[in-house]
């Protein structure tokens, strides 16, 4: 492994460390807090626009009938709207920004195992990106498939859905490298007395997230490489009429789909086990329990990917295990916001803006996962299958859960990196109408969904108009928000108030090196002496 | 660069392994629905089966066991430093792998006058397993034989390094990872050949 005589006396910090100058130095970097700040910019970029069709569609929404846009119109919005959502914003944004940023310093490393593969990570990303994006505006226009995909009709729609598909297959590839980078690099560079045990929980469930993105992301790349089989070469795997079965699809698509929701919500709940305890002042409440459900979590929930299929047809066998499985993942879930409550208990709490969104994060991630629950259980599903309660559900989840957990990371790490901070009462602001917003537009929908509105579909009968209207409203209180909070965040990082160290008190290593970090991290090789969330140890009062 | 140079063999390696893991699971999809597709139309596999040319399928299997054996002799002779032997080797290696491909170019190029190929009025024509069994046989064969072309293409990276000195009896990472993926091909191809040539 490393010794000190390899480590150069690199005080300076990693924004003026390279002889090159302009875009070269970031896009050629192998720096993994270059490579993780490109990942940033590239994913918020396809957040924002992912964000502005979702407004478009609560637009459409707003009033029964065409408000603004038309049916085909609709499914196109709502599919490109998911695809970018899931494929180039929440699955490759944790690992590749945060991940990349945060967890070699998290271990004591200089950088993760493979650099360069990492950099060919991010452009393979960048490629499938610009794929997905020109089959908006080429071909047949954008795909009107949702972002599952779904055979029969992604077989026969003359939208381009191939050149999409594609896309998403170069993005999986990107996926799957960076997996294989992260747990080699959890494996072999670890610092010195960074056991197993000291590791911060965000590298817990980094960890965790790269094993789904190696096991379960080649499962979509030949599911897409069937669709496209299906298409181009016409091979009729999934077509009832040579033989296919369409069913056998959704099998292969959620094998790799629920999984990868894991990928989207694990990190962001290792962001909240590592902001929960510096901002109760406690150390964590049951580490080895959070650490333990993270890989729980990881191994259960690639076993329910029927629960996605339960109106489908499968045999009821089929049905009864897959809702079983579902319930025993509420297990590691459960365990998890039980420690993080402990945690807070007796803490001594400080409501900044990072922790603002860890304990929305509870919240919404709690009201998301038992509405899952309803949807886990066969029953129950077949009252709400496919209606506005799914997308009400999918949103709690993963925006309120993953997505908070998201922002309460810019809020709690990004200061690090640029040197500069927030304006805090901005932020809290933000986050306020953020939370209320969020709150009044997917609530709404799981009710209309419970009342039988469906999803996907552009109009809908009168009695479903006021609470449309409330949802579409909510909305945009909560793009307000999120457009204060980009503005604040950002305006802060390179005009705000400059920040020390150790801004937050946190224990974990990277509040051990300068602000913003060296090239290499560390100016001397860390040896470790104490666990993540020891503050006496790390000597923080 | 300017980084220090700094190898770690072992991580290296793990990092290929967590490739070849995914890589199985790649192909573990097509094996899936070879499985389900057989339990519903299991006569009309095994007639299908029955039409797979068997000597090139055999032929076939004999080309990539002996390549494996001629990569597995590579890395010992590089460990040894024998640069030259290694050399000759590694293009046997390479030699099978184009082998490989023309014979299969022959057996695809019979099957397709044959009128067996995806979307076929003749597969149309016959039972729905019959269409199935090809398809998947044709996507699953062609996926691997992407895979022999990427293995090969490696290989040749690989002798060039070695080659020009890069890869040498103390620093021979990218022959050891170039001949476990080397392997893994081969392995598929062991998993394939008696799915769709012999047991049925």
């Amino acid at each position: 492994m490393t010794s000190a005589a390899q480590f150069s006396p690199a005080t300076s910090s990693f924004w003026n460390d390279t002889g090159k100058s302009g875009i070269t130095s970031w896009v050629f970097s192998t720096d993994h807090k270059r490579i993780g700040l490109l990942y940033l910019y590239s994913v918020l970029t396809f957040f924002l626009i992912a964000v502005s069709l979702g407004a478009l569609l609560r637009i459409e929404l707003m009033a029964p009938g065409r408000t603004i846009m038309g049916p085909q119109t609709y499914n196109a919005v709502f599919t490109v709207h998911g695809v970018l959502m899931i494929f180039l914003f929440i699955i490759p944004g944790f690992p590749g920004a945060f991940g990349n940023l945060i967890m070699p310093i998290q271990i004591g490393a200089r950088d993760v195992a493979f650099p360069r593969l990492n950099l060919f990570s991010w452009w393979l990303y960048i490629a499938g990106a610009a794929i997905i994006v020109t089959s908006l505006f080429t071909g047949g226009g954008p795909p009107d498939t949702g972002w599952t995909f779904y055979v029969p009709f992604s077989e026969r729609t003359g939208t381009n859905v191939s050149l999409a598909v594609f896309g998403v297959f170069i993005v999986g590839f990107s996926s799957i490298l960076t997996g294989v980078n992260f747990v080699t690099t959890i494996h072999r560079l670890r610092a010195e007395g960074m056991r197993w045990g000291r590791l911060p929980l965000f590298v817990w469930s980094v960890y965790a997230t790269a094993w789904v993105q190696i096991l379960a992301t080649p499962i979509l790349g030949i599911t897409l490489v069937l669709i496209l089989a299906e298409r181009v070469l016409g091979t009729g795997l999934f077509d009832p009429t040579k033989g296919g079965d369409p069913l056998m699809y959704q099998h292969l698509f959620w094998i790799y789909s629920h999984p990868a929701v894991y990928i989207m919500i694990l990190p962001g709940m290792g962001v909240i086990s590592d902001i929960i305890p510096v901002f109760a002042r406690k150390p964590i409440f049951g580490y080895k329990m959070i650490a333990f459900s993270s890989l729980a979590i990881a191994g259960a929930g690639s076993l329910v990917w029927g629960h996605h299929m339960f109106t489908s047809g499968m045999s009821d066998n089929a049905v009864l295990i897959f809702s079983f499985l579902t319930f025993v993942v509420a297990i590691p879930s459960a365990i998890k916001v039980f420690n993080w409550v402990s945690t807070l208990y007796r803490g001594s709490i400080s409501l900044e803006a990072p922790m603002l969104f860890a304990l929305s994060f509870i919240l919404l991630f709690s009201i998301g996962g038992l509405a899952g629950l309803i949807l886990g259980a066969a029953a129950t599903d077949i009252h709400v299958h496919d209606t506005q309660f799914v997308v009400g559900h999918f949103h709690y989840v993963i925006f309120g859960g993953a997505g908070f957990a998201f922002f309460g990371a810019m809020h709690y790490w990004l200061p690090k990196f640029y040197g500069r901070r927030y304006h805090e009462r901005t932020a809290v602001i933000a986050w306020a109408l953020l939370f209320v917003g969020f709150n009044i537009t997917y609530f709404s929908m799981m009710v209309l969904g419970m009342e039988g509105m469906p999803r996907r579909y552009y109009d809908y009968l009168p009695e479903f108009a006021p609470l449309n209207l409330v949802s579409t409203i909510g909305s945009w209180i909560m793009i307000s928000g999120l457009i204060l909070m980009m503005v604040n965040l950002f305006r802060g990082l390179f005009r705000g108030e400059a920040i020390g160290q150790n801004p937050w008190g946190g224990a974990t290593l990277e509040w051990s090196v300068p602000t913003p970090p060296p090239t290499e991290n560390f100016i001397e090789e860390p040896v470790v002496t104490h666990g993540p969330y020891d503050f006496k140890g790390a000597g923080i009062p | 660069m300017t980084q220090p140079t700094h190898k770690d063999y072992a991580g290296a390696k793990l990092g290929m392994w967590l490739f070849l893991f995914s890589e199985m699971l790649l192909f573990g999809g097509l094996f899936l629905l070879y499985g389900v597709y057989l339990a519903r139309y299991p006569q009309e596999f095994t007639t299908a089966s029955r039409h797979m040319h068997l000597f090139f399928g055999t032929l076939n299997t004999a080309i990539l066991i002996t390549s494996s054996m001629l990569v597995a002799m590579a890395l010992t002779a590089i460990q040894r430093n024998q640069r030259r032997l290694t050399l000759w080797l590694l293009g046997g290696t390479i030699f099978c792998a184009a082998v490989f491909m023309f014979n299969k170019y022959l057996e695809w190029s019979d099957e397709f006058g044959r009128g067996i190929y995806p979307n076929s009025p003749k597969l149309a024509a016959g039972p729905p397993g019959e269409s199935v069994f090809y398809g998947l046989y044709y996507l699953t064969v062609g996926l691997h034989g992407l895979h022999v072309l990427v293995g090969g293409t490696v290989l040749t990276v690989v002798a060039v390094r070695v080659w020009r000195g890069d890869v040498h009896a103390g620093d021979y990472i990218w022959l050891e990872n170039g001949a476990l993926y080397w392997h893994l091909v081969d392995l598929f191809w062991i998993f394939i050949f008696p799915l769709y040539y012999l047991v049925l």
